[in-house]
């Protein structure tokens, strides 16, 4: 299948320089460090915060850090490029379904960022700090939520990437997506500190989606019900922004042939 | 203006040889070359693919510090005097542009112009000068990555030489230019070297700029030298072979004449060897004397051919 | 110097006319820049809805601490933070183009790209600063006020030292940058926060190892008259201006040798 083939290829292309990422892997685990600190020190002045506890704020914080990389929280797809460039229209004209095509090649790419920059800090945070471990069914539920999230982030950076057909510069929407994305997925601050109605909104928001939600699975915060509202809300922002993105990919290839190219 | 005695280039490449082992080889780009460029002279620089021209002339501009010998620039050593030579230096990529990419080239040119601390008045008048000789007009105010390669390499040639160098060093300038583009920046760096006595050192594939521009030639190969001379007497030394060209009256069998092979035919025509040993009017009046001909043409053997021979036999200089 | 300092504001002027060519987007970059700056505030601030202290700090002594360390590495970013994109140069080979010119390749990096939008980090960290000095708890003396601006300028020179450092290591290693950006970026961020959140090693190795803590922290607890955790002596709390001499000795070689290294390799 072509899009098994897209998906090896592109675990090929974001394995090419491992010295790389191991690098920015470590930037990950100081910043881990910093962050877990920081919410020690808060879990210690409001223990049981959003319902966490200590171990639990330390665990969301390194496994934020470790999907930093595979869920792409900053960010961007090399799709915009091409669009820029104007290299898109080839792939418009091929037989194969842009959308499709670059969902493969994000996953693959989110399968070798899982290998190579997730580790390194989830090491080093064992080691220094108490980590929950939640045991092997909650890990598999966890993976599942996973990718799942990888699907709701790519289907948003999808949709971000094709607004660029109608910009001439994508540096704006692309600033406000990137801050956005941090800031709801639970990145910055877990959406379990977030106050009232903005961690309400939070909450449902897609990009809690992203991060919040998988993590909060591996903690055990979702069971049974919530277990399947947590499923619910990611599969639904998936599908969602899923056909937001097929709509704009409709409306583009129309523009495109318009525009002549 | 240029020196060089008996420069060293030496690299060591690690490399991997699976496992954990690593083998060291020591890769001399430039093995023991001299050579002398006075002022005002337009020299040729050739050699094939990593023959170590490129990084002579990284050694010469002080990108890359020699491994021994003697470098002078411009009266100055490149690898300690670096920023002091580039007030005196002019140096184009062809391969890559020394511009700002998503810059307008008139801003790139602003830039420079504060890089070189050129005097605004002076800066005026040498834009306008080279926006004239090199027909800018039309796109000082295109971004360098939106030019063509023929725009973007007069571009290249107005940022080296708006400070007014004594000294330009080309690096395979023509390369993928079309020839119209090809013939403006020969004419240009013609004009250059005969009006304003700029001294120029160009690298290049393209022997047709050799030809047309440079008189002498220096030809390297292996990291040495293998010529250092007049274009001319190469041609002659090398012994390639001049071709003359004979139109029979009739197609007829291969023409006969000692010591003369016939390389091709074609109808009545016939494409003949003709050793520097021999004589060709003697060879074209025994033609005559034998044949019915038509027409008669002497070439001179291709610039290609000698420098192949040359870089078979490793003529020394 | 001088003439350092008239090359640099020459061509950081030069390429600021050029990003001001798009006004447009010269705002929305500088809005999205404040934007992304703002996050960070944002995350003290939710925390501090949920707790008035955080390890014996107050939110307006965060804000305090985040202001410093906001401008200070804001300030340093601005004017050596465009030096980190050498290893891009390296991989495509540009840096020689920067070699053939009379000018440091340092001081090329640094000012390119150079556009007024950098200055949109500074609007919502220095309303933040002003906030916090109307309501933060000193008692302000001469020394302590004076201690304010000297604070600011000692750690925006830490900072740029590592801006050099971290550049240099590219040389000799051109896939660096992605590590040595949790010293300076990661760097940046630490300093918001007391260095009593971490772990009493950690702040050793701030101090001794990885000068962070001289960027606002030891001058902090002058300011704000706060115990030194690691229980260190008084004058370290004045020994920044000496952290900051020592790091630039240091820079300087680094750089000229990473240069070297690679006028030497070619790479």
């Amino acid at each position: 299948m072509t899009y098994a083939w897209v998906a090896l290829y592109s675990i090929r292309r974001h394995a090419a320089y491992p010295t790389s990422a191991i690098a920015e892997a470590v930037t990950n685990t100081v910043f881990g460090i910093v962050h877990a600190s920081i919410l020690i020190a808060l879990w210690k002045a409001r223990p049981g915060l959003g319902g966490y506890d200590t171990t639990d704020a330390i665990t969301f914080t390194f496994l934020a850090q470790a999907l930093i990389a595979p869920i792409q929280v900053f960010g961007g797809l090399e799709l915009t490029e091409r669009i820029r460039t104007g290299d898109v229209a080839i792939d418009l004209h091929r037989p194969v379904d842009l959308q499709s095509w670059w969902l493969a090649d994000d996953l693959g790419r989110a399968g070798c960022h899982l290998l190579l920059r997730s580790t390194l800090p989830m090491a080093v945070a064992v080691v220094m700090f108490p980590i929950r471990w939640t045991g092997p069914t909650a890990l598999g539920l966890a993976l599942v939520s996973l990718l799942l999230a990888v699907l709701v982030s790519f289907g948003f950076r999808y949709v971000v990437a094709l607004c660029m057909f109608w910009l001439h510069d994508d540096r704006g929407l692309a600033a406000i997506a990137l801050v956005t994305s941090m800031f709801f997925s639970g990145m910055i601050l877990p959406l379990v500190v977030f106050p009232g109605w903005l961690g309400a909104i939070a909450q449902v928001l897609p990009w809690a989606g992203t991060m919040q939600i998988p993590i909060d699975v591996y903690l055990g915060k979702a069971t049974g019900i919530g277990l399947l509202t947590a499923y619910g809300r990611q599969v639904g922002w998936a599908v969602a922004l899923f056909l937001l993105g097929r709509g704009l990919t409709v409306l583009a290839g129309r523009r495109l042939v318009i525009n002549g190219g | 203006m240029i020196e060089l005695a008996d420069v060293e280039k030496t690299f060591v490449i690690r490399k991997r040889t699976g496992g954990l082992r690593r083998t060291r080889t020591v890769f001399r780009a430039v093995d023991g070359i001299s050579f002398t460029v006075r002022a005002g002279e337009f020299v040729g620089y050739l050699g094939p693919n990593g023959a170590g021209k490129s990084t002579t002339i990284k050694m010469l501009t002080g990108i890359l510090t020699a491994s021994a010998g003697r470098i002078r620039v411009a009266g100055m050593d490149p690898a300690r005097q670096r920023t002091q030579l580039a007030r005196r230096l002019g140096v184009v990529f062809g391969q890559r542009t020394t511009l700002w990419w998503d810059l307008p080239l008139r801003d790139s040119l602003a830039l420079i112009r504060h890089l070189y601390r050129i005097d605004p008045d002076d800066h005026r008048a040498r834009l306008a000068e080279l926006t004239e000789l090199l027909d800018l007009g039309d796109f000082l105010d295109v971004p360098v990555r939106q030019l063509s390669l023929g725009q973007r390499m007069r571009g290249d040639l107005t940022a080296a030489l708006l400070h007014d160098p004594p000294l330009l060093v080309l690096d395979e300038p023509t390369i993928g230019l079309d020839v119209v583009s090809k013939a403006t920046v020969r004419g240009f760096l013609e004009r250059l070297n005969v009006e304003r006595g700029t001294t120029i050192l160009l690298t290049t594939h393209d022997l047709g700029d050799i030809e047309r521009l440079c008189r002498r030639v220096m030809v390297i190969d292996h990291g040495r030298l293998a010529y250092d001379g007049d274009l001319a007497e190469m041609r002659a030394t090398v012994q390639a072979d001049r071709q003359l060209i004979v139109d029979l009256a009739r197609p007829g069998p291969p023409i006969a004449l000692p010591g003369i092979e016939v390389v091709r035919t074609e109808g009545p025509r016939q494409w003949l060897a003709l050793p520097r040993t021999h004589n060709a009017a003697a060879v074209i009046a025994a033609l005559a004397g034998r044949h019915e001909i038509e027409d008669v043409a002497l070439r001179e053997p291709d610039i290609e051919e000698v420098v192949a021979r040359l870089y078979r036999t490793g003529l020394p200089a | 110097m001088a003439e350092l300092l008239r090359t640099y504001a020459r061509l950081a002027w030069t390429w600021s006319r050029a990003a001001a060519q798009y006004p447009v987007s010269l705002v929305l970059l500088g809005v999205a820049t404040a934007a992304v700056t703002s996050l960070d505030i944002a995350a003290i601030g939710l925390m501090f809805l949920r707790t008035p202290r955080i390890a014996g700090f107050s939110v307006a002594e965060v804000m305090f601490l985040y202001g410093t360390s906001g401008l200070s590495f804001i300030l340093s970013d601005i004017l050596m933070g465009g030096a980190e994109r050498l290893d891009e140069h390296v991989r495509k080979g540009t840096l020689d183009a920067l070699l053939v010119r009379p000018v440091s390749p340092l001081l090329q990096l640094a000012t390119e790209d150079f556009s007024p939008r950098r200055f949109g980090k500074l609007v919502p960290t220095t309303l933040v600063f002003a906030l916090a000095l109307a309501h933060v708890p000193v008692r302000w003396t001469a020394p302590r006020i004076a201690m304010v601006p000297v604070m600011v300028l000692t750690g925006l020179v830490i900072f740029a030292a590592f801006w050099v450092l971290t550049t240099a290591l590219q040389f000799v290693l051109v896939e660096s940058r992605g590590a040595t950006k949790s010293v300076t970026y990661g760097g940046a961020f630490l300093t918001q926060y007391p260095l009593s959140v971490f772990s009493r090693d950690i702040v050793r190795g701030l101090t001794f190892m990885v000068p962070l803590a001289f960027v606002n922290w030891e001058p902090s607890l002058y300011v704000l008259d706060k115990p030194d955790p690691l229980g260190l002596p008084g004058a370290f709390r004045f020994a920044g201006p000496v952290v900051a001499v020592v790091l630039c000795a240091l820079a300087g070689p680094a750089w000229k040798s990473g240069l070297r290294h690679y006028r030497s390799t070619g790479s």
